[in-house]
């Protein structure tokens, strides 16, 4: 993307004020989409963004600068606007050398054909077409069907004044089909996803049809629902529900960004017994092709498998290039950022608990009165407070044992070093579920994980006196 | 891949509307005999500076500039977008806009927006002076916001973040259905996020101050905001369950009359997706419920002289005296429900398709005297709402179900007594509109597409202990 000699004068350019640290990503994103609502395909859309961002680190300060010009004229100016910051006249001239470019081997076909080739959308199509059909045949009170199919093609190329220089190429695709039933109590809504780094491959072993009767199911079920209950009870979770429970209760509150501000409720608690000894916490960006999967992080690290709590005993944060430095560390593989136009910062990976040993139907049978939640959608996490929500938007009241009424969607709230140690019960049907995690503004692909488990008690928040 | 050599990009300052208008034009005069074409040409620069304990955390300078094309032909549509302005985009991005459109379902509603005749209203939302700011006063300002957190009360014992920001943003769009319209904005706001602690207990909250430019940016409002809010949570408990009346406070406000927007949208009307379908002149809220959407009002955030297909942006009635009186439309949705565009189109940069929506809504105000406090005497009993969480995961505004996370104050002998956390409040958007109490007097023009109104809202459900 940028001859190597062009990188080492633009680092050096980087540093012509002085700083301890110079950074080039240069990225070229391709990216096609297409939509299929009200029974047309109303949208397919392509975009195409190239750039690159500059950071320099000095002291304290970073500066940084992206532009989308990648000759060398345009990367010196962003050169240059990103050294403002360290203009103490200390730093002199210094000549800034690279290695060798490693280059990484996408995890995907990449002879396969790219998001923009006609073969690829006219296959999109007609995954759009069976979804919507396999949707509208689930139930005459299905009434409205949207499918939506996107990918990415990501290279980029990451350089720094410590010598790195590293490649990397990334593919993404992703399916979901959100559903609208409607009946006499008015309209519920049904949404289901795949998402994988891959390339259309990714159809080989996902089914739209399965995708759409999901979501067509969901909506369907909660025609007959009644609102949610309103206070504490047991909540049993599905394998697979969304591991975003401990994406929120604490992934976040495990990124050392907030760790070094001490604006974590998990700040010092290393060793600590921080959760029920059935939770075992990893964060893993090399599992193969999982949603928050990659090659190198957003700052040319090696993608990591890290333990983070360890049968209920915190071990690690989660490190990015920045924080694990001032730390005296190495970073844990875990900077990214949205784009090039965006700072890296430390974010999640594919996040999940480790399976149990108990038996998914046992747990179920052995709750007397609580709340089975078969599908979660998003949540939000204070990570000062450690105070949480996720919204449920499958969920069934268990009655005796069983699964009875099904229920309308509502946000469930706790406190997240709280709920951890009101595990009780882990089973082994593990599975992941894709997602897009939001943090300051920008958003990534995460992957989130726990097979069926049991909270003793989480509020809530329906209508139901 | 390979990186098309082109010419530098123009510097900062040799751009402005005329010359976005310039390609726009140039590139719909490619348009071949029987398709449509639309361009959308926009640029931006911004500035954005954290500090953190005394020190410039990062300092980020950018300039961006893309394309987006839409093209209609044989009643299909295609778009494509570029994050670049590079000749050798221009002509690419539209011949992958065409090639998308081969792949669409022909809709006869599928059209460009053509003039209507509605003269734009001359509204100024550029602040010269901006762009004569040095960095070093943005630095200076984010600095000292940082530092007036600080010291602002003794219980503050940390500042998360303390931002400066701005941005300026130029336009232009041009059609070959007649459509030529270009306009520009500026922004500036500051931002600062407070961690308040007593004993174990901490408490966040964030404050901010937003303006067209540099000057007004008001660091003690800001710092005021955060520091009363943070503080006064102090000593939360999580809330008793009951129904409850809920003041939300402005800021909340804004989030749930967003919220309701989106069922406001023709086109979520058109396809089965809003609970006010078919609702037209019957009673959907109390009387006390007229809510406007009025873009040529420039004192709000989202002000603006055209809509995203270069229509005239225009007052729209919605509801009037709880009456519901109409829905917002951009030329697709509004040909598909047979009535004329609204001049509501939006959309999200160059990268993003039209679709209606709303820029600055907001509610008749109350009686005269209905500031917080007179809402909170007014009320006698209840509960106040200062920040809420979960409103992606936990409202949906499909099945109008409505349950998110909540901190607060109780509200009793109608003042603000002890702190809440870790609870929900729960309803549907359905009852809340018919639920709506009070509604104050108190607009003030926050960033987002609503004002916020301190509101109370009748008979809700509260899921704590």
């Amino acid at each position: 993307m940028i001859e190597t000699p062009v990188v080492e004068r633009v680092l050096s350019a980087a540093l012509q004020h002085g700083g301890d640290f110079a950074e080039v990503f240069a990225e070229d994103r391709s990216t096609s989409s297409a939509m299929l609502d009200d029974g047309r395909v109303e949208e397919l859309s392509s975009g195409r963004e190239r750039g690159a961002g500059i950071r320099v680190v000095s002291g304290e300060t970073t500066g940084f600068a992206h532009t989308a010009d990648l000759t060398e004229d345009g990367l010196l100016r962003a050169a240059e606007a990103a050294s403002a910051v360290a203009r103490s006249g200390a730093g002199g001239t210094r000549t800034v050398g690279v290695g060798s470019l490693t280059e990484r081997d996408g995890a995907f076909d990449s002879d396969a054909p790219g998001p923009r080739d006609a073969g690829s959308k006219g296959d999109t199509l007609s995954l759009l077409r069976r979804a919507d059909e396999a949707a509208r045949s689930s139930g005459d009170s299905i009434s409205q069907v949207q499918a939506a199919c996107g990918s990415s093609r990501r290279q980029v190329l990451i350089a720094n004044s410590d010598g790195l220089l590293v490649g990397d190429q990334q593919a993404r695709t992703r399916f979901t089909v959100s559903c609208v039933a409607t009946g006499d109590t008015g309209m519920q809504t049904g949404y289901e996803s795949a998402a994988r780094t891959l390339g259309f491959e990714m159809f080989d072993e996902v089914s739209v049809e399965e995708l759409a009767e999901m979501a067509a199911k969901r909506a369907l079920s909660k025609l007959a629902a009644r609102p949610a209950p309103s206070g504490e009870l047991p909540v049993v979770l599905a394998g697979g529900s969304g591991g975003i429970l401990f994406h929120e209760a604490c992934g976040h509150g495990l990124e050392a960004d907030h760790i070094l501000k001490d604006a974590s409720v998990y700040t010092g608690m290393v060793g600590q017994q921080v959760a029920s000894p059935l939770v075992t916490l990893v964060d893993d960006g090399t599992i193969s092709s999982e949603w928050g999967t990659f090659g190198v992080d957003d700052e040319g690290r090696p993608a990591q498998r890290n333990v983070l709590i360890d049968q209920g005993v915190l071990t690690d944060y989660l490190w990015d290039y920045l924080r694990s430095r001032k730390e005296g560390r190495v970073s844990s593989g875990n900077g990214r950022r949205q784009t090039y136009q965006h700072l890296p910062m430390v974010r999640m990976t594919n996040t999940f608990l480790l399976p149990g040993e108990e038996d998914a139907d046992e747990i179920v049978a052995q709750t007397p009165r609580g709340v089975y939640v078969a599908k979660l959608g998003g949540g939000q996490v204070n990570t000062t407070t450690g105070d949480f929500v996720f919204g449920t938007t499958e969920a069934y009241l268990i009655e005796g044992g069983k699964l009875t009424e099904p229920l309308r969607d509502a946000n469930l709230i706790g406190n997240g070093p709280e709920i951890l140690k009101r595990i009780d019960a882990v089973a082994t049907d593990f599975a992941m579920t894709p997602g897009t995690c939001g943090k300051d503004g920008q958003s990534v692909p995460v992957g989130c994980g726990q097979a069926t488990m049991r909270l003793t008690g989480v509020t809530i928040g329906g209508t139901a006196e | 891949m390979t990186t098309a050599t082109h010419a530098a990009a123009p510097t900062v300052g040799d751009q402005g509307p005329d010359h976005l208008l310039a390609i726009a034009e140039r590139v719909a005069g490619w348009a071949s005999p029987g398709e449509e074409i639309e361009v959308y040409v926009a640029r931006g620069d911004e500035t954005d500076i954290r500090a953190y304990a005394g020190e410039v955390e990062s300092l980020t300078s950018a300039t961006s500039a893309g394309i987006g094309v839409r093209v209609v032909a044989d009643h299909r549509l295609g778009f494509a977008w570029a994050g670049s302005l590079d000749e050798s985009v221009l002509g690419e991005t539209l011949a992958e806009a065409r090639d998308n459109a081969t792949f669409a379902t022909p809709d006869e509603h599928v059209q460009l927006a053509v003039p209507d005749g509605v003269a734009a209203v001359d509204i100024e939302l550029w602040d010269e002076q901006l762009a004569s700011v040095p960095t070093t006063r943005k630095v200076e300002l984010a600095l000292a916001l940082e530092a007036q957190a600080r010291r602002a009360d003794p219980r503050i014992r940390q500042v998360d973040h303390a931002d400066y920001g701005d941005g300026s943003v130029e336009m232009a769009l041009v059609s070959t259905t007649g459509i030529r319209s270009s306009s520009r904005k500026t922004s500036g706001y500051i931002s600062v996020g407070v961690i308040a602690g007593d004993g174990d207990a901490s408490q966040t909250a964030g404050g901010f101050s937003v303006g067209r430019g540099f000057d007004g940016l008001d660091p003690d409002k800001a710092t005021d905001d955060a520091v009363t809010r943070a503080v006064r949570l102090l000593g939360a408990t999580k809330g008793p369950s009951g129904r409850q009346t809920v003041v939300f406070d402005r800021r909340v406000a804004t989030m749930v009359l967003s919220v309701v927007s989106t069922a406001l949208s023709g086109e979520a009307v058109a396809k089965g997706r809003s609970f006010f379908a078919g609702r037209i002149g019957e009673l959907v809220g109390d009387p006390v419920l007229t809510l406007v959407d009025d873009p040529t009002d420039p004192r709000a955030y989202g002000a603006a002289a055209y809509d995203a297909e270069g229509l005239a942006c225009r007052r729209n009635v919605l509801i009037d005296g709880g009456v519901l009186r109409g829905f917002l439309y951009d030329t697709v949705s509004a040909s598909r429900s047979g009535v004329a565009s609204t001049g509501s189109a939006v959309r999200g940069g160059f990268s993003g398709t039209p679709a209606p929506g709303c820029r600055a809504l907001t509610l008749a105000p109350g009686l005269e005297g209905f500031d917080e406090n007179g809402v909170l005497a007014a009320v006698g009993e209840g509960l106040f709402v200062q920040s809420m969480t979960g409103v992606h995961s936990g409202v949906n505004p499909i099945s109008g179900d409505f349950s998110v996370g909540a901190e607060g104050l109780m509200i009793r002998d109608g003042r603000l007594a002890e702190p809440v956390r870790e609870i929900t409040v729960a309803s549907t958007l359905q009852r809340m509109l018919q639920s709506l109490a009070v509604v104050g007097a108190d607009v003030e023009w926050l960033p987002g597409i609503a004002a916020g109104q301190t509101l109370a809202v009748d008979d809700m459900q509260i899921s704590g202990i």
